[in-house]
């Protein structure tokens, strides 16, 4: 750590950790609920827990991003964060804002009122006066970083990451958009959750990962450079348009299927090109980086993301496939590996790198660290083979024979007893990796293999 | 440093290009849902629209395929009914607010719904927004009746 404000970030961090932690549970206990329906049903019904599994997931991801930029944009620019004060005002806000959101959700207060009670649309349910403070809170944040970067080196990582932060929070404003028609209220739903996923955080993560690949894998920046516009190119020029796979049967128009199905199809290559890229750095870097862990968190994000969003988004992708599978238990597997291959795996991977260099430490707890990654992803991966093989059979027994939902449920009992089972291991996994990072130890149990000389 | 000014303006100059077309194609869309695809709102469609958002129920069902995957698709909930009441609007009606009433079953290993407190007007609302919203031109989506 070269530069004091980069310490703002460890506070972000540990923010981002307690979400996690909460998401995560949270995501147990819904699967508990499928498996036993009356668990909570009276107290904290399905649609509330969902909520707050969702919800957590969204904002920690995002609290990640901003420690992350907390992080490098220091670096890149070299020079201290422009005010570090607004920083800590920024977090505190957004803590406020989480506490309100679970309070609100969980008594369900000012139910109706228009601007202190939940919302209705998925992912976006929190109140308008969060929804606000957000704004607030991005606003100080893209002030912070963006003068930050304008008086200090500008360099083309950092200017990928603004790009990408700038774009979440324009499109976040789709928020506050809400036509009365359906059709087009999904229309434009669709340009915050897609627009996200699949273009602008896109761009965080090539940032991300172009500059974990200069520390760790110690390439020149001159190589990552040349990347990381591609990269940059690649995902926004197939993403954008891509959108049209989710517009196929909202009311939109059929021209939407051949657009979405070709554009999205072409989605898979900037996570293919993410592969080549951190492998290629790896294999003509300089440097053994002690922190195997990172790298392999690292490594490890590019391939499962890969996995996750291409793979699994390309499986139902195309018009014909997603007209049977559309809103199936395949959506959900999809969503799941993707969600964590790409962004949580890219947060986990950062403070992997981050945290022994905010706490002055060498890195520590490898071993426990890299086995918390094995056995987080087995579980992960495991989740999404149940998931698909039970989108597959509700595939075929809804879609195909007609057969009544509840009924096709029924069928799925056992998928959703593994899924409970991996979830569960997922969360033990969390809780390793969190004991990796946060808690300090002597010694290695197997240390690293010497740094031979540069 | 030729080749990466030229990548950076390839990817804005790229960028700019397919949003501008997306842009155009969302426009052209919005066009068509207001004028083809969907029916013409009522005052009480839209009041429907806020009784599901204000209770979350996409937290639990999905609408035209998007949402939760808890409970039934409900996109085409109001044909399901019709078809079940020998095509007549008013029983069709009359049965989902039953339903809806009756909730929670609180029966044994079966996926429970809340307890909704709705007037009789919220009730009607929302059964006017799922009609309306199952006269939308989805390109015979979903594939069967049940959803
Ligand atoms: C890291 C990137 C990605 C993430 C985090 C992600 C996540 C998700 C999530 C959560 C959904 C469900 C949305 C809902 O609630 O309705 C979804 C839907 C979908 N995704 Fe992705 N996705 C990613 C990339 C991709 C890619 C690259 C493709 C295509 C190659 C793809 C194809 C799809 C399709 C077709 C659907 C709609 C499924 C349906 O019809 O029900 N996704 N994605
Ligand atoms: C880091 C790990 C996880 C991530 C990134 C994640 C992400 C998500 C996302 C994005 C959704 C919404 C999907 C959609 O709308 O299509 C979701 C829903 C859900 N997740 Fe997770 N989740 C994780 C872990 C878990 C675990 C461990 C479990 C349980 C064992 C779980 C159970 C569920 C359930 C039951 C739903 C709701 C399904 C429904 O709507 O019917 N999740 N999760
Ligand atoms: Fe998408």
């Amino acid at each position: 750590m070269k530069y004091q404000s980069q310490k703002i970030s460890l506070a972000y961090f540990a923010f981002a950790m307690v979400l996690f932690v909460v998401q995560v549970l949270m995501g147990v206990v819904i699967g508990y609920v499928y498996l036993n329906p009356n668990f909570l049903a009276e107290v904290l019904p399905f649609n509330i827990l969902r909520m707050l599994h969702t919800n957590s997931l969204i904002v920690w991801l995002l609290t990640g991003f901003f420690g992350i930029a907390y992080y490098i944009i220091p670096e890149e620019a070299e020079r201290e964060i422009e005010n570090p004060t607004l920083a800590y005002v920024q977090l505190a806000i957004l803590v406020l804002g989480t506490a309100g959101v679970v309070v609100t959700y969980i008594f369900d207060l000012f139910h109706g009122n228009p601007f202190l009670g939940k919302q209705g649309r998925e992912f976006i349910e929190q109140p308008v006066w969060v929804q606000l403070g957000i704004v607030v809170a991005a606003l100080i944040f893209l002030y912070n970083v963006t003068m930050t970067v304008l008086k200090g080196r500008k360099t083309a990582v950092a200017n990928v990451l603004l790009l990408g932060l700038w774009g979440i929070a324009i499109f976040f404003l789709f928020a506050f958009y809400n036509p009365a028609n359906l059709a087009l209220d999904k229309m434009f739903w669709w340009w915050i959750v897609h627009l996200w996923v699949e273009g602008v955080w896109e761009l965080v993560m090539a940032a991300v990962l172009a500059f974990l690949m200069l520390k760790l894998a110690g390439v020149d920046r001159e190589m990552v450079e040349k990347w990381i516009y591609g990269l940059a190119a690649l995902s926004l020029f197939t993403g954008i348009l891509g959108t049209g796979h989710h517009y196929y049967w909202i009311g939109t128009p059929a021209y939407w299927q051949w657009i979405g199905s070709i554009f999205s199809s072409l989605e898979v290559v900037p996570f293919f090109a993410m592969v080549l890229f951190v492998f290629t750095m790896v294999w003509k870097g300089q440097r053994e980086h002690p922190n195997k862990a990172a790298l392999l968190w690292t490594l490890g994000c590019a391939v499962l993301a890969f996995f996750g969003a291409g793979i699994w988004g390309f499986l139902h992708t195309l018009a014909p496939v997603n007209y049977y599978t559309h809103g199936t238990q395949v959506t959900m597997s999809h969503g799941h590996l993707a969600f964590y291959g790409a962004y949580v795996c890219l947060n986990l991977a950062f403070i992997t790198y981050a945290m022994p260099k905010l706490l002055g430490r060498e890195p520590y707890n490898q071993v426990l660290n890299m086995v918390s990654f094995w056995v987080m992803t087995g579980a992960m991966a495991f989740i999404t083979f149940a998931l698909t093989f039970a989108g597959a059979v509700q595939t075929h027994l809804q879609r195909v024979r007609g057969e009544n939902f509840m009924d096709v449920q029924d069928e799925l009992t056992l998928f959703y007893l593994f899924r409970e089972g991996a979830g569960v291991v997922v969360l033990l996994a969390v809780f390793l990796y969190l004991y990796s990072v946060f808690v300090p130890r002597e010694k290695e149990i197997i240390a690293p293999a010497a740094t031979p000389a540069e | 440093m030729q080749t990466k000014s030229t990548a950076r303006n390839i990817f804005f100059g790229g960028t700019i290009f397919f949003f501008v077309v997306f842009v155009l194609l969302v426009a052209h869309s919005y066009s068509y849902i207001v004028n083809v695809s969907t029916p013409p709102l009522t005052d009480s469609v839209v009041r429907g629209k806020k009784v599901w958002e204000e209770n979350a129920c996409i937290d639990c069902h999905t609408l035209l395929g998007e949402g939760a995957y808890y409970a039934p698709e409900l996109g085409n909930v109001w044909k399901r009914y019709l078809a079940n009441n020998d095509n007549d609007p008013k029983a069709a009606r009359e049965a989902i607010i039953t339903w809806i009433k009756s909730m929670p079953t609180g029966v044994e290993g079966r996926r429970q719904m809340p307890h909704f407190d709705l007037t009789d007007q919220q009730l009607n609302d929302l059964v006017d927004f799922f009609e309306w919203t199952s006269k939308i031109n989805t390109q015979n989506w979903p594939p069967n009746l049940a959803g």
